[in-house]
């Protein structure tokens, strides 16, 4: 409890700097917002251009399509907030060997290098994000209730992603410059847009057991909108603390490979 | 008489010394390159989406057609790649374009012999990607004929060339404000409306399509994506539109470039 305690201590000490040092530049906020209307105007354009002449990609309706392009904007805003801003500098410390100050400091380093800064610039597509799964929800006429127990489940696909970002981070201890492999993977989870249904049969393996994109967008929302039993919750479930745990293991392993940059 | 052939000459020794120099330093960054390539893998998740779409009948394409298309644009992407503007707005704010503007030459060449050496660098990476796309969907192969070939290279070397002009253009104003590359975004947003990158334009509103075709967003998907697997496209119309771009771009570019350097500081240098 007391760890606990201290940990959403220095979460919150983390938070208010980096909030600090991101309102000098408060202009963003202007571009941040105008990019996340734009790509989300794109996204449903995308998905109107499949509709407009009757087709249904995979037997989804278009309000539960929706469901699953709002999850999207959602977990793309939640990556703009912390996962690019924390990850995306792990390559950074590893190169200039400023990570032996982070494994230095009494705390785990998983935690610091995860949680250290916070970008309010990904707000805009979580408020837009949740906006879109409302208004569906309630075109859909999902009861509140069946709307409340999804949380369960985003949560967990924010776990999986979390897990899949710092995974490919970790890579970085041996290939130092991996600054790539994760704008690659951003690009694999774009594939998250649209419903695993409407991929052919290869994409929806690969999609499932490779890179698995499925678990992030399209398992939620079925599970939200009652498309599919409570056990694929723990299917979910089972994916995502699985990751979770791999992450922390191969983080682990990977640090007695690290031989430092400045020494 | 003489003037000129030593100009010249001066003109490619210049020019081949940019292009080895670069050439050299890209191909140490290949496995780079390789995941900068794989980024935009994007075109390829909409062609499963249509082929899935063209299986069940929905649309005028076959599967293969889409296959084709969004293999097309893919490669068009490939060498229509621009990011000048990162590497202008990192001069100067870094104060690294200061040195540059002592050598007797312009900076642009520089920057254009990178991205005319990374092409090089790419080359090979993608015939081994379409070996392995056309192995992965038998559906998709086809021979292009010679003729649409030809027109689409030229027509990517133009499209290079104006997004070249057009990102030039932008980063200009690093001269005035500090995170220009911001503004490069924007870009993005009506790129993936109106190039044909998350489908083929003919599957739009035809007024939208129609409207897409004056702007310089289709000239670097869908234009050459139609050009190179032989489907109908207004070929005439679409090289003067590219040629005006270029054109209007080019003068903008040259103000800007004049109006920025007498208010340059030269910052850290």
């Amino acid at each position: 409890m007391q760890a606990i305690l201290r940990h959403l201590r220095l979460v919150r000490l983390f938070w208010s700097t980096s909030l600090a040092a991101e309102m000098e530049y408060r202009l963003n906020f202007v571009v941040a917002s105008i990019n996340s209307v734009g790509t989300l105007a794109g996204g449903i354009f995308g998905l109107f251009l499949f509709y407009r002449t009757g087709y249904r990609p995979g037997g989804w309706r278009w309000e539960e399509a929706l469901v699953v392009m709002g999850l999207f904007t959602l977990l793309e805003g939640f990556t703009r907030t912390l996962l690019t801003p924390n990850l995306g500098r792990i390559v950074a410390h590893v190169q200039t060997g400023t990570l032996d100050f982070v494994l230095l400091k009494p705390i785990s380093s998983q935690f610091w290098l995860s949680m250290r800064n916070f970008s309010p610039w990904g707000l805009p597509d979580v408020a837009l994000g949740l906006g879109v799964i409302a208004y569906s929800a309630w075109r859909l006429g999902v009861a509140p209730a069946a709307i409340a127990a999804g949380l369960v489940p985003v949560a967990l696909s924010v776990v999986t992603l979390y897990s899949l970002w710092f995974i490919l981070g970790t890579t970085t201890i041996w290939f130092v410059k991996t600054y790539n492999v994760t704008e690659v993977l951003r690009g694999l989870l774009e594939a998250g847009m649209y419903p695993l249904a409407a991929y052919p049969a290869g994409y929806r393996i690969f999609f499932t057991f490779v890179v698995p994109v499925a678990f992030l967008t399209t398992v939620p929302a079925e599970i939200v909108l009652g498309r599919e039993g409570q056990s694929m919750l723990f299917v979910a479930a089972a994916v995502a603390m699985g990751l979770l745990a791999f992450s922390i293991a191969f983080w682990r392993f990977a640090l007695r490979y690290y031989t430092s940059a400045s020494s | 008489m003489t003037r000129i052939i030593t100009r010249l000459s001066r003109t490619r020794r210049i020019a081949s010394t940019l292009l080895s120099v670069w050439y050299a330093y890209m191909l140490e960054y290949r496995a780079e390159i390789f995941l900068w390539a794989m980024v935009g893998l994007l075109p390829l998740i909409l062609m499963g989406l249509w082929m899935q779409a063209a299986a069940s009948g929905a649309t005028a394409f076959s599967p293969g057609d889409f296959a084709r298309y969004f293999f097309a644009v893919f490669l068009a992407r490939q060498f229509t790649a621009v990011w000048v503007i990162y590497d202008f707005e990192y001069d100067v704010v870094d104060g690294r374009l200061s040195p540059y503007l002592l050598q007797p030459i312009d900076p642009v060449w520089r920057y254009m012999a990178g991205h005319a050496a990374e092409r090089l660098t790419r080359l090979p990476l993608l015939v081994g990607f379409s070996l392995a796309f056309f192995w992965l969907f038998p559906e998709a192969r086809w021979l292009p004929a010679v003729g649409d070939v030809l027109l689409c290279a030229l027509a990517l070397a133009l499209a290079f060339l104006l997004r070249f002009a057009i990102q030039y253009s932008v980063a200009m104003l690093a001269f005035w404000i500090e995170r220009v590359s911001e503004i490069e975004k924007f870009w993005f947003l009506l790129f993936f409306f109106f190039s044909g990158t998350i489908a083929p334009l003919d599957l739009y509103p035809p007024a939208v399509r129609d409207a897409a075709m004056y702007t310089p967003f289709p000239y670097f998907a869908y234009f050459p994506a139609q050009l190179l697997t032989g489907r109908p496209a207004p070929i005439a119309l679409g090289f003067v539109v590219m040629l005006g771009w270029l054109a209007f771009f080019f003068v903008v570019n040259r103000v800007l470039w004049r109006r920025g350097l007498k208010q340059h500081s030269g910052m850290g240098a």
